[in-house]
């Protein structure tokens, strides 16, 4: 017996994608999707399909053509007549003969993500469709009022199909550009799921989850090798391989030089500095590669003693050159006062004084290059600001012990 | 499926006329997309613009722009196109979209 669970989630967006295509209507699609997945689990508990995918596609084809026909009867709307019409004709021929159901989550990954639709839209669009999150989960997941982001989802919809944004991948010139606002999403999917800032750590595991499955699937499916795209998986791989260590089991941050490294997942570590290097070779080297050598670089070092730190402080700097933040530009600090020492670093973190006054991350850093130079009243002032500034209880906790141990 | 080109820069550029080699190159746009465009049209400057609100039954009638922004609305085009991208791809054909931005409106349509 499969799970329907597994079903669910390995196969929502696949079915979803190649309904939006014939349908050409998301809500249509997703109502009748979700139908579809109710009558299985009546229907399955008894005898599982030979195969899951088309029967849940044709039952969903089915349940949108009651859907337009019901619809049809009150308002007799043309174009949903002729959508039937060609449901009925082409659809049901091509699928009753062969069981094969199109993937057309290319067509839906750009879709979602198209940059006329604001980013916290694309991002609850593309959790909703392709990864068959439900408005609650998403919600959750961002600690979010549910109707907060069903109002994201609605508009974002409501524009798609307004604006004629079409259901394409864009024309060739335009994959780059386009794929950039793609990646973006799934790095702040990703990024929501990895940081410690909130949230039950069940979610956001599986926030990163989906991230790292959405890359996998935009290399499979995009036709021509794209570096960055193989960047930001070996990014997010390297990251996620230390997952288990970065809170213990009562819950307390880890920094990096107290994991324990053995416990770090290897076969993601692997795979992610092979995919670090091939994306230096093809170049051009784009922001997630240098991310990206920077996290292969930790994950390489069999201690924290043997990590590159001068190696690790030149990427930083070539990341600042094409990304000039202020928050790249302490990271920079920080890997030069490991090279260097504190004392190189300090007038740097001090120069980011105006940019950085309101990051919690700024007033830790200066407190810890403080703590390193002895100049512990300073520190312990430092420290005591970034706690006022945070709203993360682990990283408030981290804070407060290090404080103590100060005092 | 229409659209309506906005194209919105700042006018302190055309206030001592148009530029020939610009004007040129709107005429080749125009040439260009002489087939989707189905009208459009340059604005004088928001120094002649009136504006009319009519609240509790009274109309009001102010002076200038609805909005003062740095940018102002110059001229526009309606175009026919497909979907939005290829709306898009005109909008950045318009020779105002380098020196100012175009905002792409598609046209409400009432069954």
């Amino acid at each position: 017996m499969i799970e329907l669970e597994d079903v669910f989630r390995m196969e929502w967006g696949r079915i979803l994608s190649a309904l939006i295509s014939v349908l050409g209507d998301f809500d249509l699609a997703e109502e009748a999707l979700q139908e579809a997945f109710s009558c299985a689990v009546a229907e399955w508990a008894t005898e599982t399909p030979r195969n899951p995918r088309a029967w849940l596609y044709t039952t969903a084809r089915h349940k949108a053509i009651d859907t337009i026909r019901r619809r049809a009867n009150f308002a007799e709307k043309q174009t949903e007549l002729v959508v039937l019409e060609e449901l009925r004709t082409i659809g049901a021929a091509k699928i009753e003969e062969d069981s094969t159901v199109p993937d057309e989550r290319l067509r839906l990954i750009f879709t979602c993500c198209h940059p006329a639709l604001p980013p916290e839209a694309q991002v609850a669009l593309t959790l909703r469709t392709l990864c068959g999150l439900t408005t609650e989960e998403i919600a959750h997941a961002f600690l979010l009022p549910t109707p907060t982001i069903a109002q994201r989802l609605v508009r974002a919809k409501t524009k798609i199909r307004k604006a004629a944004i079409p259901y394409r991948v864009p024309l060739a010139p335009d994959v780059p550009e386009r794929l950039s606002v793609v990646m973006a999403v799934v790095y702040l999917v990703f990024n929501e799921g990895y940081a410690a800032a909130h949230g039950d750590a069940l979610v956001r595991h599986e926030l990163c989850t989906e991230a790292i499955r959405l890359t996998r699937l935009l290399r499979a499916l995009l036709q021509a090798p794209y570096p960055e795209l193989d960047a930001l998986l070996a990014l997010m791989l390297l990251h996620d391989s230390r997952r288990s260590t970065r809170v213990n089991a009562d819950g307390e941050l880890v920094l990096l030089a107290d994991q324990d490294r053995t416990r770090w997942n290897q076969a993601q570590i692997d795979e992610g500095c092979a995919l670090v290097q091939s994306a230096f070779q093809a170049g051009p080297i784009g922001p997630y590669a240098i991310e990206a050598a920077i996290a292969a670089l930790h994950a390489k070092a069999a201690c924290p003693e043997e990590t590159d730190w001068s190696q690790i402080s030149a990427l930083y700097g070539r990341l600042f050159a094409l990304h000039r933040s202020p928050v790249v530009a302490l990271n920079h600090a920080v890997a030069l006062s490991m090279a260097e020492g504190p004392e190189a670093a300090l007038p740097l973190v001090e120069a980011l004084q105006s940019a950085l006054e309101d990051y919690h991350l700024w007033h830790a850093t200066r407190a810890d290059l403080l703590r390193r130079l002895g100049r512990t009243t300073e520190a312990v002032c430092c420290y005591q600001r970034a706690l006022e500034l945070t709203q993360n209880e682990v990283e408030r906790r981290f804070l407060n012990r290090r404080l103590e141990e100060l005092s | 499926m229409q659209y309506l080109l906005l194209i919105y820069e700042n006018e302190k550029r055309f206030a001592t006329g148009y530029d020939p080699a610009e004007m040129k190159e709107y005429m080749a746009f125009g040439e260009t997309y002489g087939k989707a465009i189905k009208g459009g049209n340059a604005l004088q400057a928001t120094t002649t613009a009136t504006t009319v609100r009519v609240r509790d039954g009274k109309r009001l009638t102010t002076d200038g722009p609805f909005a003062e922004t740095k940018e102002q609305l110059g001229g526009y085009y309606l175009v026919e196109a497909n979907n939005l991208d290829d709306a898009i791809e005109i909008a950045g054909k318009i020779p105002g979209a380098r020196t100012g931005c175009v905002e792409v409106r598609p046209i409400e349509t009432f069954s």
